[in-house]
């Protein structure tokens, strides 16, 4: 075996054929990849309508182009300048009110699900039935809550309430309810149970158990990810104004149907601005709690 | 006693204050300057159009001809997510190559900034905005969610690029290997689980945006949504509202196990 290798500078015969690129040992495994790859890629092409030769079709390059041609100069008339600023305040409005009313909703249902507030699991015991059940339910109610997205729940709203930022701010409130009190839950039921159990053992009120014994460990995680779902929800209230539930989006929406380019250029230009701006100051709230 | 034995509260800083007070003025001018159409829920009237409107859900259209619909629809969805994020991977890929600082520093802020303002706007304003260039249907849609994930996959390529061990790839440049050869061979190779891992993510998290996207015209169960509700045929609207919190279900169920069976 030890000869299977010559030694350099001998084996001139042996050297000339590796010069060409050595084949490929893995040749048949990345062909057969590539046909079934391909064999899967064209139904996912035809159930897509994936025609881009649409870009090249001569009138909607045209229409693009006077669309795309009236973004510089961005609309900047004192006038419009004023009603996007309404706008976009509208939508932190939104956003701000939302997620109040998610609050109200969701610290509730997290008192009433965290099983770090359970007496008769104390112990290692089983649960009683009745509050596992109670448990249970609103865990189910939170489900159903959040996973009906916020935007499905603005199109619904829009047609009991009408058009305008209420039924943007319930949606944000619904979903945002699901998803913070279930995360809520989560940290807590994670929290060291040490503290919470020995206070209920020796006969504090549940309330002064989460306030004495969970909250020190868990607030700051608590109020960072409140944060992290404001910004969120402003992100989520420019997109819901597209459904028509007012704000940033709403003007956005009526910009483009009207193929104003100008003015959809500002309000983008606007939005990133608002959406890094809420970025940072959420940066900086939660740095200050860590 | 007791009193000497109790800390004494901790100071509240004056920054705290502040910010508290901002937080709780914040809230309440927003609570003060939103027009409110509350009056809808509270008049008698308001109320009977609105439990007329929620009883018109309640028994979901489930003809076999509607229910073929629905299934065409949930495919169109599950197609566009998962060519969006295909595109976006490729896409994504070609913007993490100079992201990651292989041609120079100039060239990886300039196309680090462009991948941020993909990210910055979300994927319906996309759709909507490509819907003037490409019209309606599920293409645009797919675009649209193509653009944004790729601003998305782009950073995080570029970030594992960046993160991955430089000696292989320095080891073969100094044997005189091509570089597109050291970035196949040294390079790619050390990458390719992370690369695969966010995109699967994002394939996750493309078919939950492409459900909705469809409330714009993008194609996919949103666009039936819209039309059956726009034309208050709420029974058929229940049925698309359960496809979609099934499709969804069903997503999160496979990612689950998925990751289980991987991390296990």
């Amino acid at each position: 075996m030890q000869n299977a290798y010559p030694p350099p500078g001998t084996g001139q015969s042996i050297t000339e054929p590796l010069m060409l690129a050595p084949a490929d040992p893995a040749w048949r495994g990345r062909l057969a990849i590539t046909f079934v790859g391909l064999a899967l890629l064209w139904p996912l092409l035809v159930a897509s309508e994936f025609k881009p030769w649409i870009f090249f079709d001569v009138k909607s390059l045209q229409a693009t182009g006077r669309f795309l041609a009236a973004f510089v100069p961005p609309a900047h008339s004192s006038q419009f300048l004023l009603i996007v600023l309404e706008a976009t305040w509208q939508t932190i409005a939104m956003a701000t009110a939302g997620l109040t009313l998610a609050l109200i909703g969701a610290i509730p249902m997290t008192l009433i699900v965290t099983e770090r507030l359970s007496i008769s699991r104390l112990g290692g015991k089983k649960m009683h039935r009745l509050p596992a059940m109670l448990r249970q339910f609103v865990r189910w109610l939170l489900i159903l809550l959040r996973s009906i997205p916020e935007l499905v729940w603005a199109l619904l709203l829009v047609r009991v309430i009408g058009l305008g930022p209420t039924a943007g701010v319930l949606a944000i409130a619904l979903t945002y309810c699901g998803m913070l009190g279930k995360v809520y839950a989560e940290i807590l039921d994670s929290s060291d149970a040490h503290a919470t159990d020995t206070l209920l053992r020796n006969g504090s009120s549940r309330l002064g158990a989460l306030f004495y014994g969970a909250m020190p460990e868990a607030a700051s995680e608590l109020v960072s990810y409140t944060v992290y779902r404001w910004e969120c929800a402003i992100r989520g209230s420019v997109v819901m104004g597209f459904v028509g539930a007012g704000g940033l989006g709403q003007r956005l929406d009526e910009s483009m149907k009207m193929l104003a380019g100008g003015e959809v250029s500002t309000m983008l230009i606007v939005f990133v601005l608002l959406v890094a701006g809420a970025d940072m100051v959420s940066r900086m709230l939660r740095s200050r709690l860590t | 006693m007791s009193q000497a034995l109790a800390p004494p509260p901790p100071r509240m800083r004056w920054s705290s204050i502040v910010l508290l007070l901002g937080l709780m003025s914040l809230v309440a001018a927003s609570f003060i300057s939103l027009p409110w159409a509350l009056e809808g829920f509270f008049t008698a009237d308001a109320v009977r159009t609105t439990s007329e409107f929620l009883r018109g859900f309640a028994p979901p259209d489930l003809a076999p001809n509607f229910l073929h619909r629905i299934g065409v629809a949930t495919l169109e969805t599950l197609a566009m997510s998962a060519l969006g994020t295909l595109l976006a991977a490729v896409l994504g890929m070609c913007l993490a190559l100079p992201a990651s600082g292989r041609f120079g520093r100039g060239a990886r802020s300039v196309v680090r900034s462009l991948q941020n303002m993909l990210r910055a706007v979300p994927e319906l304003v996309w759709a909507s905005i490509l819907l003037i260039a490409v019209g309606l249907g599920p293409f645009a849609g797919t675009l649209a969610l193509a653009v944004h994930t790729a601003g998305v996959l782009g950073r995080l390529f570029a970030d594992a690029l960046e993160n991955g061990s430089p000696l292989p790839e320095a080891a073969l440049r100094n044997n005189g290997v091509r570089p597109i050869a050291v970035f196949l061979y040294a390079t790619l190779p050390q990458t390719t689980p992370q690369i695969l891992s966010y995109t699967l993510y994002r394939w996750e998290n493309n078919i939950r945006a492409a459900a909705i996207l469809g409330v714009v015209g993008a194609g996919g169960l949103g666009q039936m949504l819209k039309y059956h509700l726009s034309l208050f045929q709420m029974e058929q609207a229940a049925t698309v509202i359960l496809a979609m919190l099934l499709l969804v279900a069903l997503v999160d169920m496979v990612s689950l196990q998925l990751r289980r069976a991987l991390t296990r």
